[in-house]
């Protein structure tokens, strides 16, 4: 990728290039793998990309960016995310 | 071929725009500009222009347009005036930190509410901080050399910024006069095409405008005040060049008239500042020592050149502007420049104010109050009972 030499905010696409945006996070999606069955709508309505599609699609998220909107809870039809506080999680 | 065209200022601006070629020009009417973008939209119509023209909704959107056709690394243009330089505010703040050399002509004139379509310099000078640099010019000639050395300074690689040239409405936007038009293979060889810094590009994508910390931001205002004042060098230098190319010459950041012996120095701004050659002429063959120091530029402010000044002569500043609460604006900026450096005495006059008509026998008149030793440190000049 061509770099630019410039003085102004200018951003190349890069993972976290907003900086580690899990911190914003209020409420966590906590996922039940046993309940999961791999329809894959959370990775498909997840609008920040930190539902991490496996191989065999089972699922995994990605905290360290997730800002806990609650998008991938609201769509599961099985009701396999649920959300919850984080001062509630020890 | 070079030749003179006779016509008024906003279509010798629109002909030194089309001559630039730039790539995407996006404007909105309005009185006075309206003839500027009606010029440029004739040289589509006759082929002459074949860059792209978007007609837009409000000013707001024109240079948003701009904004968004300079990221891709192309050359604009834009015109403006009053009301719609205010409207265009918040897009000014970013066209400048996008660090985009747009280029743009406003003209002149009153604020409302009390309508009113004539020249005062109020709208230019309230966006003074946005970070654009901005000139003044008090003739046709100098509207069209300004536009093709204003692409030139905008785009030069230790400056990128954009950059505003104001001219009064009517008296200049209106007037018309015989301006001297070189060949376009002239212009071609003065003006090379635009090097971005950056642009927006799907074959290397980026995005501008991210999220930002302070300690980075910070960084970002520097540099673009650094860029002001490499500007105030460059100025000079593209002057230089424009008179030795093609002849022409309006001063640097400021235009000096008779001042090499002078004891009083006149300074202003736009078309007062070529009527006020004709109050010196006159005041010097009643026998006072007095020049005139046009401030063509005014950011960035010629401080240095205003303090050389000063340590010979005291000044004289007439505003056809005003910071209510303040005085002028270029007063403010005089005496800031000579601040703990000079014992020169500086008198501020307001006048023309709503496109009140400003006479060389007007000026005469402040500067004889001075001479006599009448003047207060701020004069509204000409109103009713003063």
């Amino acid at each position: 990728m061509k770099k630019y030499k410039a003085v102004t905010t200018i951003s190349y696409p890069t993972k976290g290039a907003m900086g580690k945006t899990g911190n914003w996070r209020v409420f966590r999606p906590i996922l039940d793998k046993d309940k999961c069955v791999k329809c894959l709508r959370c990775w498909i309505y997840c609008p920040e990309g930190t539902i991490i599609r496996n191989k065999d699609d089972t699922v995994d998220i990605d905290l360290e960016y997730c800002k806990g909107c609650g998008v991938c809870s609201n769509v599961c039809k099985v009701k396999a995310i649920t959300m919850k506080r984080e001062a509630d999680i020890k | 071929m070079s030749e003179v065209m006779i016509n008024t200022g906003n279509y010798i601006a629109a002909k030194a725009a089309v001559m630039c070629k730039p790539d995407v020009v996006a404007a909105y009417p309005i009185t006075p500009q309206t003839t500027l973008v009606e010029g440029i939209a004739n040289y589509v119509a006759s082929g002459e222009y074949k860059g792209e023209y978007i007609c837009v909704e409000s000013e707001h959107s024109a240079m948003a347009a701009c904004i968004g056709a300079s990221s891709t690394g192309v050359r604009t243009f834009t015109g403006t005036s009053s009301h719609g330089l205010l409207l265009m505010h918040e897009m000014l703040h970013w066209a400048a930190l996008a660090r985009l050399p747009i280029v743009m002509c406003n003209i002149n004139r009153v604020i409302g509410p009390g309508w009113n379509i004539w020249s005062d310099e109020n709208d230019a000078i309230s966006q003074r901080d946005t970070g654009w640099l901005q000139f003044f010019c008090s003739s046709n000639q100098e509207i069209f050399d300004t536009i093709i050395q204003s692409f030139k300074l905008a785009e030069h690689e230790k400056v990128q910024l954009p950059v505003m040239i104001s001219y009064n409405a009517f008296i200049l936007s209106h007037t018309s006069m015989p301006v001297y038009v070189p060949d376009q293979k002239e212009i071609n060889s003065f003006l090379p095409e635009r090097k971005p810094k950056w642009k927006l590009d799907t074959d290397n994508p980026i995005t501008f405008g991210n999220i930002i910390l302070p300690p980075a931001y910070e960084k970002i205002r520097k540099d673009m005040h650094n860029s002001q004042l490499n500007a105030k060098k460059l100025i000079p230098q593209i002057s230089k060049e424009w008179k030795e190319k093609i002849g022409r010459y309006h001063g640097d950041l400021l235009e000096l008239y008779r001042c090499d012996d002078a004891e009083y120095i006149l300074l202003s701004m736009g078309a007062i500042g070529a009527e006020s050659k004709v109050s010196i002429d006159n005041l010097r063959k009643e026998g006072i020592k007095i020049g005139l120091a046009r401030v063509r530029c005014f950011r960035p402010f010629p401080q240095e050149e205003i303090l050389k000044l000063s340590k010979k002569a005291d000044l004289i500043v007439i505003d056809r502007n005003i910071s209510m609460g303040m005085e002028g604006a270029v007063f403010t900026e005089v005496k800031g420049s000579l601040y703990g450096k000079s014992d020169a005495k500086v008198y501020g006059f307001i006048a023309g104010l709503g496109g009140k008509d400003v006479t060389f026998g007007d000026i005469e008149k402040m500067c004889k109050k001075v001479v006599d030793g009448k003047a207060k440190r701020l004069e509204w000049f000409g109103l009713e009972g003063v």
